[in-house]
């Protein structure tokens, strides 16, 4: 099967702090999807921003959908075909009206007008959220922000979903539905989350990261092994 | 908050809430244009007139925004009262040493009609539209993008850092904190003030980060279905006729004087 993400070596260090990541490598196959795990500070969500390029790793190269990345030009298709759903969607919604915030990025990537509408009503029915079109976007609850900044990044046509902790702060419901609307996705995932349940209905693998490198055992879920 | 929710809600009724935003921007502005360069003064209780007859006609609540005017005014009292003594003209009384003037007092009645007519107006034409389709109609009228987005993201974001600030103080009374005029009071809400705008830049870099995600480039695109119909037709004919009958008026009274 293709690659779609090979790290390796991966060492990265916030300004004058000691490592978060050492030597991590990571691979993800097509239609691949695993869940991270680890303690909180561990470097997940970084682990996540580096795959994108919103970080630079100062060790350690990135290949990303068969060719290496290294600079902002590079990395542009890696942000189109990698779609990275936030840990705040306070962070990720924007826009003034959810239909808005939608079609921002089909429209950065210079999609028309009417074919950008047609995006954002089919990502809404995907969905089931064409009831929030045009709602104001700060005043959607915590739930119908999470769906809505899924849909934010469902609109690109992403190959693989990046999700940073997408259960957190969920009641049983939405969460329920969360989980209903990943299943049914084709798209190869990398999930953060703490949820040992939430982990098993979406993926079927988990790695933990600990010490700055994924854990040499990468247990299968399928397979009944018992988190670490 | 509530400043925030009045702003973006777009319910809205009556037959001036109907009218393409584009138009309601540049017919307060139009009139603005026109009160500020009146001169006379029953011209300007005309306008004072077509003012309040705009906002019956946008149905805004006669209380809370005659309210409003008077806490406008309030902030102008004090020029409105020192102008009849330092203007000079006819003396009409004299207090301590100081004498007021005719002419004073009519520039300060003046000053005080065109200030209520202009905000009378800007409050029942644009005052009545939500942040965003403002927003959008200012931007479809070639206002800066930069000044529409800085609109957008202060209307989005004014809420979020409102909880914020309202979660510290919460933490900050859970643990006995009580605001005194002590050093210790002063330090805190410092240190609290300082946390806020922590909080805001790191929020400001994941929200740039996340919209580098989506492809953002430094261009941003707009979405919206501004059209205008017949009803804008007939207020930009009442609006024209408006502004060219209180010039003409104006003129006419200032040739009679
Ligand atoms: N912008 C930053 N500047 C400095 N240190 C940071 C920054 N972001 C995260 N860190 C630190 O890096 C470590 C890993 O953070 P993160 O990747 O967010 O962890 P996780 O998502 O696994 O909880 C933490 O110790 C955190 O304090
Ligand atoms: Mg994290």
């Amino acid at each position: 099967m293709p690659l779609l993400f090979e790290l390796t070596g991966i060492r990265f260090a916030y300004p004058g702090r000691p490592p978060v990541l050492n030597g991590l490598n990571l691979r993800l196959d097509e239609g691949e999807r695993i869940a991270l795990t680890g303690p909180n500070g561990a470097g997940k969500s970084t682990l996540l921003h580096i795959m994108v390029g919103l970080l630079r790793p100062q060790a350690g190269t990135v290949v990303a959908f068969g060719a290496p990345r290294r600079n902002e030009r590079e990395f542009h298709e890696v942000r189109r075909r990698a779609g990275l759903v936030f840990q705040d969607p306070d962070d990720q919604l924007f826009c003034p009206t959810v239909a808005e915030d939608i079609a921002f990025g089909p429209l950065n990537l210079g999609r028309s007008t009417a074919e950008v509408l047609e995006i954002v009503d089919r990502t809404l029915a995907r969905l089931d959220l064409s009831h929030l079109r045009d709602r104001v976007t700060h005043k959607l609850s915590g739930g119908e922000k999470r769906l809505v900044s899924l849909a934010t990044v469902l609109a690109m046509e992403p190959d693989v979903l990046l999700l940073d902790e997408p259960g957190n702060g969920l009641d049983e419901k939405t969460r329920g539905r969360l989980v209903r609307i990943l299943s049914e996705l084709p798209h190869a995932l990398v999930v953060i989350s703490h949820d040992a349940s939430f982990r098993r209905a979406v993926t079927s693998h988990q790695y933990r990261l600990h010490d700055g490198r994924i854990g040499p055992s990468a247990t299968h879920v399928g397979g009944g092994a018992v988190e670490p | 908050m509530h400043i925030v929710d009045a702003l973006s809600d777009r319910a809205g009724h009556g037959s001036i809430r109907m009218l393409d935003p584009r138009l309601r921007i540049m017919a307060a502005a139009l009139f603005a244009l026109v009160v500020v360069s009146l001169s006379g003064l029953a011209t300007l209780f005309t306008a004072v007139g077509l003012a309040l007859s705009v906002m019956l006609a946008a149905r805004l609540p006669a209380g809370p925004t005659l309210r409003r005017m008077a806490a406008m005014d309030g902030f102008m009292l004090l020029i409105l009262v020192l102008l009849p003594f330092t203007v000079p003209g006819t003396p009409i009384v004299e207090w301590g040493g100081f004498t007021a003037s005719a002419e004073g007092l009519v520039k300060a009645v003046e000053i005080l009609l065109k200030a209520n007519a202009v905000v009378l107006v800007l409050l029942a034409l644009v005052g009545s539209l939500d942040a965003v389709t403002l927003g959008h109609a200012l931007a479809r009228l070639r206002m800066p993008a930069n000044l529409v987005q800085l609109l957008f993201f202060t209307v989005r974001y004014i809420g979020v850092i409102g909880e914020e600030y309202a979660r510290l103080r919460t933490a900050m009374r859970a643990r006995g904190f009580r605001p005194a005029n002590t050093l210790h009071t002063y330090r805190s809400i410092g240190y609290l003030v300082g946390m806020l705008l922590v909080h805001s830049l790191e929020r400001s870099e994941r929200i740039l980060a996340a919209m580098r995600c989506r492809g953002f480039q430094g261009r941003f695109h707009l979405l919206d279905d501004f059209a205008y119909g017949r009803a804008d037709a007939l207020f930009a004919g009442l609006t024209a006729v408006a502004c060219t009958g209180l010039l003409m008026m104006d003129l006419t009274y200032a040739a009679a004087v």
